[in-house]
C-alpha cells in the first residue's frame, strides 16, 4: 500500500508435493516458485484440487515439500525437522481454518489464551479478542457463541502472538455474507494495523479484490498472477 | 448374504480396535482365570477332603480318657446313634533319631491293632502299617524332613520307658493332616513325628494293657451329635474323659476346613475386580466405537437393516472379546486350579487330589464374563438401536460447555488452558471419570491385598514370637512337676533364667456357651514370656484373676468382671470359678491365662509346673541341648529361633510367588484402564490436538494434556485406592481369621507407598505411548474435519 518496497519473506522454488493415497500417487504441487512479500495480502484462487491448501501447508510449517526450496527469512522449510518446525509455527505463524477448530472445553479468552501462552511476546487475550470485536464475549464457550463469533475468535488466536504471518484457508467458507464480511475487515485491519503477511485462499472470486495481489493456482501450478492496483475495502465486496 | 457382510465388517472392526480389544479380552481372561482357579481349588479340595475322610473312615467324634477299660468301647458301641466304635491309645513321647542328634523332637504316637485300624485308617505312601512288637509307620512329614525310609531305626521315649523301633512304611492318616504339636501354631516337620506303632508295645510302655485313652465314633445316619455327645460323656465321666467332641473341634479338620473356608472367601474377592474392570473398558470402548460409527449406522439403517440387528452386531462384538478373554481364561484358571490344588494337596499331604474340570464352574465363569461384557455394551447398543438413522448419518453435534461449577468457584483460574481443558473435559463425563478412576484405584486396592498378607503375618510373628516369647527355649514335662524341677534346670550350666509355666486341659463355660482350650499359669512377673497385645502393649497377669484372649472372651461372651467356669479335664477334674480380670487383644490362639500361683491353689495343689521357659547362654546352646535330651522328665523342648526361622522359610516361600502373581495382575488392571482411558481421551481429542500442535504446541504439551487426563485420574485414584484398599484388607483379614489366627488388617505406609508407586508406574509407562499417538498426528488431515 505504501511506496516503499517489500522485502520478500517467503522465497518458493521449484516446489512439488506428492501424496501417496493407497496406491496412488497424487501430485498437488508440481514445480511452484512464488514469492511472498512483508505485509502483503495474497489471495489464493483456484478450483477444488489444484494445491492451494497444499501450498499453504508448506508455508505454513505443517507439511514440508517434496522436492525444491522454500524459505521463510532464514527459515529453510523444506527440512522435515519437527522440532524445528514446531517452532516456526509458534514463533511466526497464525492460521485460521475453514471450520474454526476451537477446543470446545475452552471459552473465547481461554482458546485464545492457549496461543497467547506459548507466545514470546503477546498482546493479552483481551485485546486479540477486542481486536476481532468481541470484548463482550470474553467468557463464552464455543457452543454459545455464532459462526462469526467462533471464526472471529479463532482469528483473535492466531493473531495474539502477533504473528508474522497470517495464513487463512477459507476463513469465511462456512459463513452467510455479513458475517464474512465481519471476518474480513478484521483480516484486512490485521494486516493493516500489524503489518502481518497475510494470505488467504477462497473459492470466492469476489474476494481477490481485496488482496494486493492475487494468485490463480490449477493443477498444482500457479497460472496466473494478478495485481490489484488498489484495494477494495470488504463492505464493496459483492458476495 | 446381507448377515456374511455384517459379519465380515464385525471381524475388521474386531481387529482394527485389537489393541484395545485385547485389553479386554485380557481382563476378562484374569478375571475368569482366578474365579475358575480359585473356585476349582477350594471344591478340589472339598472334595479330596471328603473323599480322603470316607475312603479312611475319619470318625465324626473323638474322645480322650485317662483309662478305660477295655469293653467299655463295646458298651459305647452300644448307645444309641453310635455307627460304629474304635478304641486305641495315644500318647506323646520323644523320639531319638541317629542323624537328628541333638533336635528334641515330640512324637504323637498311636496305636495299630493287628490287621490294622478301621477308623482313621492309615495311608501307606511306601511300605506298610506295624503289625508286630517293635514296628513302626511315621508319619509322611517327619520322614520327609528327615529322609527316613523303612528300615531305619528309631527310639521313642514314652512313659519313661525307652522303645527301640523299626520303620516299617511311610504313612498319613485323615485325623493327622494338620499335624502339630501341642501348643504349637504352626506344624514343624523336623521336630513333630507321628509315628503308628504296634498296640500291644504302646499298651506296654503306657501300662494301659487291655485298656485305652482315645476313641473314635462314627454317628448312624440321621443321629444328632449333641445328643450322643452327652451321653458318650456320662459313659466316660468314670473313666476320666475329657469329654467328647465333633469334628469342629478337631484340630486337623478344623484347619483343612478353614483353609478351604479361605479360598472360597477370596474366589469371590479378586474375579469380581477384574471383571468390574473389563465391565467398565467394554462400556469406554463401545461407547466411543458406537459414536465414530454413527453414520454407519444410519446408513446400515437406511439400507433396512433393523434396529436389533445393529445393536445384535455390536453386541455380538463385546461377545467376541468376552468369550476369546473367557477361553483364555478358563484355559489358565484350570491350570491355575490344578497347579495350586496340588500344592495344597502336597502341602495338606492329602493322598488323592479330585481335582475335576468342574463344567458348571467353567459354564458359569463364561456366562459371568459374557454377561459383564453384555452389561458394559448395554450403554452404547441401545444408543445405535435408538439412533434415528437420517440423525446418525448428520455428524454428531460438538459438544457443548457452559459455564459449570468450577467456573462459578473461579477454581479454573489457577490452571493453564490445557489444564482446563483436561478438568472440563472430565467434568463433562463425571460418570465416566468416575468409572475410570474407581478402576485405577482397583489396581492400588488390589496390591494392597497382596502385600498385606505379608505385613501381617510379619507383625504376628513379632508380637508373638519375638515381643510375648521372649526365651530362647521352651521345655515341656513328661508330667506336673514341682519346684525342684525348676531348680534342677536353673542349675544345668549355661541356663541363665527359667520360668515355670503350667498348663491344664480345660473346658470354659459361660452362660450357655463352652470353649474347649488350654489355661495357662505364669508367673506373674514373667520376664520370658509375656501377653503382648496387637497394639504392642504388653498386659500384666494379675496375681488371681483371668487375662483371657479377646477371642475367647467374645467366643465366651464373657468381659473383665464376669466369671468363668473352668471344668478341668485332667487330674481330679475338678471345676474352677474364675473371674475375668482383663482380655488381651492378641493374634494366635485363644486362651485364657493366670497367676501360676492362683492357678495352683485353685487346683488345689503345689506350685507344680508342666513346662518351663529358659534364657539361655548363646555359647552354651549345645551343651543345654546334650543335657535335657538326657532327662527322662523332660517331653520335648522347643527352641524359638528354630521356630521362628521354620516359619519364616514357609512363609517366604508362599508369598514370593503369591505378591509376584497378584502384582502382574493388579499391573495388568491399571494398564488397562490406564490404557482404554488414554485412548478414548485421545480419540476423542484429536482435532483439537491436531489444532494444538498446528499453532505451536510442541508433542511434549500437546502429550501433556492426554497424559493431564491420566494423570488426573491417577491423583484421585490413588487416595481413593488407598481407603478401598483398607477395607479390603480388613475383609480378607476378617475371613482369613478363625479361632487359631487373628490376620491383622495391616496396611502400613509402606504398603500403600508399593500399591501407588507400582501403579503409578504402569500408568505412567503406558500413558508414554500416547507420546507414539502425538507424534503420528496428521496435521493437515485433522484440519478439514467437521467435528
Amino acid at each position: 500500500m505504501t511506496g516503499a518496497p517489500r522485502l520478500p519473506v517467503f522465497q518458493a522454488t521449484g516446489i512439488t508435493k506428492v501424496y501417496r493415497m493407497g496406491e496412488v500417487e497424487v501430485r498437488a504441487l508440481r514445480g511452484v516458485d512464488v514469492t511472498f512479500r512483508e505485509g502483503e495480502f495474497v489471495v489464493l484462487l483456484g478450483p477444488s484440487g489444484s494445491g492451494k491448501s497444499t501450498l499453504l501447508n508448506v508455508l505454513g510449517g505443517l507439511d514440508v515439500p517434496t522436492a525444491g526450496s522454500v524459505r521463510w527469512r532464514d527459515h529453510d522449510l523444506a527440512v522435515p525437522d519437527e522440532a524445528l518446525l514446531t517452532r516456526y509455527r509458534r514463533d511466526h505463524v497464525g492460521f485460521v481454518f475453514q471450520f474454526y477448530n476451537l477446543v470446545p472445553s475452552l471459552t473465547a479468552r481461554e482458546n485464545v489464551a492457549l496461543a497467547a501462552e506459548i507466545a514470546r511476546r503477546p498482546m493479552t487475550p483481551e485485546e486479540a479478542l477486542g481486536l476481532v470485536g468481541l470484548s463482550d464475549r470474553l467468557d463464552h464457550f464455543p457452543a454459545q457463541l455464532s459462526g462469526g463469533e467462533q471464526q472471529r475468535v479463532a482469528i483473535a488466536r492466531a493473531v495474539v502472538k502477533r504473528p508474522d504471518v497470517l495464513l487463512c484457508d477459507e476463513p469465511t467458507g462456512a459463513l452467510d455474507a455479513a458475517t464474512g464480511r465481519l471476518v474480513l475487515e478484521v483480516l484486512a485491519k490485521v494486516n493493516r494495523d500489524l503489518g502481518t503477511t497475510t494470505v488467504v485462499i477462497t473459492h470466492n472470486a469476489s474476494i481477490a479484490g481485496m488482496a494486493d495481489r492475487v494468485l490463480l493456482l490449477r493443477d498444482g501450478l500457479v497460472v496466473q498472477e494478478q495485481l490489484n492496483a488498489a484495494r477494495k475495502a470488504p463492505q464493496e465486496i459483492a458476495w | 448374504m446381507k448377515v456374511r457382510a455384517l459379519d465380515r465388517k464385525l471381524l475388521r472392526d474386531l481387529w482394527h480396535l485389537r489393541v484395545q480389544a485385547a485389553a479386554v479380552a485380557l481382563l476378562t481372561a484374569c478375571g475368569v482365570a482366578t474365579f475358575v482357579g480359585s473356585v476349582t481349588t477350594w471344591r478340589a479340595l472339598q472334595r479330596s477332603q471328603a473323599g480322603y475322610y470316607a475312603d479312611h473312615r475319619f470318625p465324626d467324634l473323638f474322645a480322650e480318657v485317662r483309662r478305660a477299660p477295655g469293653p467299655l468301647a463295646a458298651r459305647l458301641a452300644a448307645l444309641p446313634g453310635v455307627a460304629e466304635v474304635e478304641a486305641r491309645l495315644g500318647a506323646y513321647g520323644t523320639l531319638e533319631l541317629e542323624r537328628a542328634a541333638g533336635a528334641s523332637i515330640t512324637a504323637r504316637l498311636i496305636s495299630q491293632p493287628p490287621g490294622g485300624s478301621r477308623l482313621d485308617r492309615l495311608h501307606l505312601r511306601t511300605g506298610r502299617g506295624p503289625a508286630r512288637p517293635g514296628e513302626a509307620a511315621v508319619g509322611e512329614g517327619f520322614a520327609r524332613a528327615w529322609r527316613i525310609a523303612p528300615g531305619d531305626a528309631l527310639a521313642v521315649l514314652v512313659n519313661g520307658r525307652r522303645e527301640q523301633l523299626t520303620v516299617v512304611g511311610v504313612a498319613v492318616s485323615p485325623g493327622t493332616i494338620y499335624a502339630i504339636r501341642p501348643g504349637d501354631i504352626f506344624p514343624d516337620d523336623r521336630h513333630f513325628a507321628v509315628v503308628w506303632v504296634d498296640e500291644a508295645t504302646l499298651a506296654a510302655a503306657l501300662d494301659l494293657t487291655g485298656a485305652w485313652n482315645e476313641v473314635g465314633l462314627v454317628l448312624a445316619p440321621g443321629a444328632g451329635a449333641p445328643e450322643v455327645v452327652a451321653r458318650v460323656d456320662r459313659l466316660l465321666a468314670a473313666a476320666g474323659g475329657g469329654g467328647a467332641y465333633g469334628r469342629d473341634r478337631h484340630v486337623s479338620h478344623r484347619f483343612l476346613t478353614d483353609e478351604i473356608r479361605q479360598l472360597k472367601a477370596m474366589a469371590a474377592v479378586i474375579p469380581s475386580i477384574f471383571i468390574g474392570v473389563a465391565t467398565f473398558i467394554v462400556s469406554l470402548v463401545l461407547s466411543r466405537l458406537v459414536a465414530t460409527q454413527r453414520a454407519q449406522i444410519g446408513m446400515l439403517k437406511a439400507l433396512g437393516w433393523s434396529g436389533a440387528q445393529v445393536a445384535g452386531h455390536y453386541a455380538g462384538m463385546v461377545a467376541g472379546m468376552a468369550l476369546a478373554g473367557g477361553a483364555v481364561g478358563i484355559g489358565g484358571g484350570l491350570a491355575m486350579g490344578q497347579w495350586m490344588a496340588g500344592v495344597y494337596a502336597r502341602y495338606y499331604r492329602l493322598p488323592e487330589l479330585r481335582f475335576e474340570g468342574d463344567l458348571p464352574v467353567v459354564a458359569l465363569a463364561l456366562a459371568l464374563a459374557l454377561g459383564a461384557a453384555l452389561l458394559g455394551a448395554a450403554g452404547a447398543v441401545w444408543r445405535a438401536l435408538e439412533l434415528p438413522p437420517a440423525e446418525a448419518m448428520r455428524p454428531a453435534a460438538p459438544p457443548t460447555y457452559r459455564p459449570g461449577l468450577l467456573e462459578r468457584l473461579g477454581l479454573t483460574r489457577w490452571l493453564s488452558q490445557p489444564g482446563r481443558m483436561v478438568v472440563r473435559g472430565l467434568s463433562r463425563r463425571p460418570l465416566r471419570a468416575a468409572l475410570a478412576a474407581l478402576g485405577l484405584s482397583m489396581a492400588v486396592a488390589v496390591l494392597q491385598i497382596s502385600d498385606f498378607t505379608e505385613g501381617a503375618t510379619s507383625l504376628i510373628l513379632r508380637r508373638e514370637l519375638e515381643e510375648g516369647q521372649r526365651h530362647d527355649l521352651s521345655v515341656t514335662f513328661t508330667q506336673p512337676r514341682g519346684p525342684a524341677a525348676l531348680a534342677e534346670l536353673r542349675a544345668l550350666p549355661g541356663v541363665l533364667a527359667v520360668e515355670g509355666v503350667r498348663d491344664v486341659p480345660v473346658v470354659l463355660h459361660h452362660g450357655h456357651r463352652s470353649y474347649r482350650t488350654g489355661l495357662r499359669g505364669v508367673e506373674p512377673g514373667a520376664r520370658l514370656g509375656r501377653l503382648v497385645a496387637a497394639d504392642g502393649q504388653v498386659v500384666p497377669v494379675p496375681p488371681s484373676g483371668l487375662v483371657v484372649s479377646r477371642q475367647l472372651a467374645g467366643l465366651l461372651a464373657v468381659e473383665p468382671g464376669g466369671v468363668i467356669t473352668a471344668e478341668v479335664t485332667e487330674g481330679r477334674r475338678p471345676v474352677l470359678a474364675l473371674p475375668v480380670e482383663a482380655t488381651v487383644d492378641d493374634f494366635l490362639g485363644a486362651g485364657a491365662t493366670m497367676a501360676r500361683a492362683a492357678l495352683s491353689a485353685s487346683l488345689g495343689e503345689g506350685p507344680l509346673a508342666t513346662g518351663a521357659w529358659l534364657a539361655i547362654d548363646p555359647a552354651r546352646a549345645g551343651e543345654v541341648r546334650a543335657r535335657l535330651a538326657a532327662r527322662p522328665g523332660v517331653l520335648g523342648a522347643t527352641w524359638r529361633a528354630a521356630t521362628v526361622a521354620s516359619v519364616r522359610a514357609i512363609l517366604d516361600e508362599l508369598m514370593v510367588t503369591y505378591m509376584a502373581v497378584i502384582g502382574l495382575l493388579a499391573s495388568g488392571i491399571a494398564a488397562g484402564v490406564v490404557y482404554n482411558t488414554a485412548r478414548i481421551a485421545w480419540a476423542e481429542r484429536e482435532p483439537e490436538l491436531s489444532t494444538l500442535r498446528v499453532i505451536g504446541f510442541t508433542r511434549g504439551e500437546t502429550w501433556r494434556i492426554v497424559a493431564g487426563e491420566v494423570l488426573a485420574l491417577l491423583v484421585v485414584a490413588l487416595p481413593l485406592g488407598a481407603v478401598l484398599g483398607v477395607l479390603a484388607v480388613r475383609g480378607v483379614a476378617a475371613a482369613m481369621s478363625n479361632d487359631l489366627f487373628r490376620i491383622p488388617a495391616v496396611v502400613g505406609r509402606g504398603e500403600v507407598a508399593y500399591a501407588a508407586g507400582l501403579t503409578t508406574a504402569v500408568t505412567l509407562a503406558v500413558t508414554l505411548l500416547a507420546l507414539r499417538w502425538v507424534a503420528r498426528l496428521d496435521l493437515v488431515g485433522s484440519l478439514d474435519r467437521r467435528d
